[in-house]
């Protein structure tokens, strides 16, 4: 294994440095070009495309009477461009709708590649062999010459989208700004649906028709979790797809039955799950720890105010309270309490008495904080039932929400709206905010 | 005796397919049978695996599973930062590349190739017989997909009024109270079985042409469900029929023939409807010009 490893990523096996030289550069333009598709939301056109240039391919061989790498292009970018030909139609001039038209298009044309595919073998040519690598791909046995015809079409694609860039832009995000500023809409139609089709032909031999789409989709789809930038988005999609490329090739090579397509989609799959999880901003495990400290935060600011409204209730801020007078006032599981007072002695909020049983006690900066959030929810009270018409029994429970939420700045203008009131709708008094200490946490 | 088992099998499956397909094209969900389709693979790979067997119970509990596995990882993803297209695309093909990989692993062990996963074998069917206590019952397919079928046809018909309300509107459907849940997961549970039972016989991607071509070809022709409904199984059955002949014509695939049928059959309605339209736009043109000639003689 490692011997192969080495004769792999060594390029010592002159057949090597080709196969990867085509498949690396298919990953690259399919990576770039799919992220126009799936910003389009043409994700699922692809795939028909897809399908659809296996007839062209078959046709080609049929007339051509061998494999001649340019003759199968010329075939497979024909019968590309009449499927979306024929989508577009369909889709304008029936009630057919466009995901129907999409499936119609693809099995029906898959059925007639199937059929010339069937017909060519059951007919003996002896140039036919192989032919059917074209259905899930084989890099193994990509020969120099394909590698070059394939191999640089990937690289005009690259070329155009760099040399396109800016229109292409325009067209993915605002199409409608777009054709309003004059914008030659048809004309990048149909600049954008050839490179789309040249790119899936280029990705033949490599990936193979049934699964070439997912060439498009997924390494776009995993770089949209890494960026909000279209062109760093086009970096990590290429990048993607070269790494699935790799891999697929890799895995071809060191077992020449096994079908390259297959292997790439799953690498590429592999590199989409972990960009899913760990993506720095967007990723779930990222979301689901910042909605963990957010829940957290929620939980010790609502104990905070339990104990500032214990204060409140008996006009004495020198009697430390203990965990049952705390679950008392408010309902929490016993346990999160345990947590929150934890959070807070630590945040040097509230200071912890030794005794039996423990007692707590607000501290200065506590509260300041706990009379910050009092503030904020019995000022949004406030504005609800004056400005909203809200009745005053149904503003309370908004206000739990709100008073994690609502920034210094939103405070200020609501003060400043409700002419800095001292009261709430429920007669209980707004604290003054004395200064900017015990701010945002 | 072996053509008439054939076509059978094509006609039982069109028709199983044609019924549900109906209601994936009105409620614009028809790229949901190309995603199962291609889904449940890896299922019925893993079922022949441990089973060694084509045994039919549990592939139809491997690829319910990944058809779930399907929807489930479809959905959780498109509430991220990628459509629902692009979410489905990426659960299926992987599903799908896995199922291929697992067969081209076990190829010595299981009892299906890469063929099968694209074309069927429709070809075998009438040498896949079913043998209940020594009897000879006839080809194994047959059962199925006859079976398949009086379900698809019991749940259309004991659903009818549910279902033509949900398809045509959903948000209507949910305030007249219908449980549009049950009924979803019905109809994906009908189109799932249905794959299933089709996919041995025609392949993974044709099942897409019989679960959607009929019935688009039918919903251009009309207006009416129930006649959609007649109209989907006609095209579907007349498909299976001239594909059969038209694939011994030309020595090829079965499965791959009674797709380019279909879609022969729409090109054909969908040029009619065309003649129609033009022709009534004439008639209604020089009706048009009568009238004013009338108007002008009569101002004269």
């Amino acid at each position: 294994m490692s011997e192969l490893l080495a004769d792999f990523f060594l390029l010592r096996d002159p057949n090597v440095r080709w196969v990867l030289a085509g498949t690396v550069l298919l990953g690259l333009s399919a990576g770039a070009m799919g992220c126009f598709a799936v910003l389009r939301k043409r994700a699922l056109v692809g795939d028909a495309v897809a399908h659809a240039v296996l007839p062209g391919v078959c046709l080609a061989f049929i007339v051509a009477g061998d494999k001649d790498p340019l003759v199968l292009l010329l075939g497979s970018v024909i019968f590309g461009w009449i499927s979306i030909v024929l989508m577009d139609y369909l889709i304008r001039e029936s009630k057919i709708s466009a995901d129907t038209s999409i499936g119609m298009i693809l099995s029906v044309f898959f059925g007639l590649g199937v059929v010339l595919l069937t017909y060519i073998q059951s007919s003996g040519n002896v140039n036919q062999s192989g032919l059917d690598a074209f259905l899930f791909g084989s890099a193994a046995s990509m020969l120099p010459e394909d590698v070059m015809v394939f191999g640089l079409v990937s690289l005009l694609v690259i070329i155009a989208i760099i040399l396109l860039y800016k229109e292409l832009k325009l067209v993915s995000f605002d199409p409608a700004y777009a054709t309003v500023i004059g914008y030659p809409m048809k004309r990048m139609e149909v600049v954008i649906g050839t490179l789309l089709v040249v790119t899936i032909t280029a990705g033949l031999q490599a990936v193979g028709v049934v699964l070439m789409a997912s060439m498009l989709i997924i390494p776009a789809a995993a770089a949209r979790y890494w960026t909000d930038s279209l062109w760093v988005m086009l970096v990590v999609a290429a990048s993607v797809g070269v790494m699935a490329a790799i891999s697929g090739t890799f895995i071809s090579y060191s077992a020449p039955s096994m079908p390259t397509g297959p292997w790439m989609v799953v690498a590429a799959a592999v590199l989409f799950t972990l960009s899913y999880l760990f993506a720095p901003k967007h990723g779930e495990v990222r979301r689901w720890l910042s909605l963990k400290k957010d829940r957290e935060k929620i939980g010790w600011e609502n104990i905070l105010k339990t104990l500032y409204h214990l204060e409140e209730q008996d006009k004495n801020t020198e009697r430390a309270r203990t965990r049952n007078e705390i679950l008392k006032k408010r309902r929490v599981q016993p346990e999160e309490l345990k947590k929150s007072l934890q959070k807070l002695c630590k945040m040097n909020f509230v200071s912890r008495l030794p005794g039996e049983p423990e007692s707590y006690l607000l501290t200065a900066l506590g509260r300041e904080r706990a009379e910050r959030i009092v503030r904020v929810h019995r000022l949004w009270e406030l504005y609800l039932t004056e400005r909203l018409n809200i009745a005053g029994d149904h503003v309370h429970d908004d206000a739990e929400s709100m008073e994690h939420l609502i920034t210094p700045e939103i405070e200020q203008q609501l003060a400043v709206l409700l002419g800095e009131p001292t009261s709430d709708p429920h007669q209980s008094a707004i604290p003054y905010r004395h200064s900017d200490k015990g701010g945002d946490v | 005796m072996a053509t008439f088992w054939i076509i059978l099998t094509g006609s039982l499956a069109a028709a199983a397919c044609a019924l549900v397909g109906s209601f994936l094209v009105l409620r614009k969900q028809a790229m949901l049978s190309d995603a199962i389709s291609h889904a449940v693979l890896p299922g019925i790979a893993i079922a022949f695996l441990l089973t060694a067997s084509r045994n039919t119970v549990p592939m139809l509990l491997g690829a319910g599973a990944f058809g779930l596995l399907t929807v489930y990882l479809t959905e959780k993803l498109s509430q991220g930062r990628i459509m629902s297209d692009a979410a489905m695309g990426i659960v299926f093909t992987t599903l799908f590349a896995i199922g291929v990989i697992i067969v081209n692993l076990f190829a010595g062990q299981v009892d299906i190739d890469q063929d099968c996963i694209l074309y069927g074998e429709i070809a075998y069917v009438p040498w896949d017989r079913w043998f209940y206590a020594g009897i000879d019952l006839g080809p194994r397919p047959v059962w199925i997909l006859s079976f398949v079928l009086l379900l698809n046809l019991a749940f259309v018909i004991s659903c009818y009024k549910e279902l033509k309300i949900y398809a045509f509107d959903k948000n209507l459907a949910i305030s007249m109270g219908i449980p549009v849940g049950i009924i979803h997961y019905a109809l994906m549970g009908t189109v799932s079985f249905s794959t299933i039972a089709a996919f041995e016989s025609v392949g993974a991607i044709l099942v897409v042409a019989l679960l959607i071509v009929p019935p688009a070809t039918a919903y251009i022709l009309t207006e009416k469900l129930h006649v959609m409904l007649l109209l989907a199984v006609f095209f579907g059955v007349s498909s299976a029929i001239s594909g059969y002949y038209f694939a011994w014509w030309t020595n090829s695939s079965i499965a791959g023939a009674i797709a380019v049928m279909t879609g022969i059959f729409f090109a054909l309605a969908f040029a009619y409807t065309k003649w129609i339209k033009s022709k009534t736009q004439k008639e209604l043109k020089e009706a048009q010009i009568g009238q004013s000639v009338i108007l002008e003689t009569t101002s004269n």
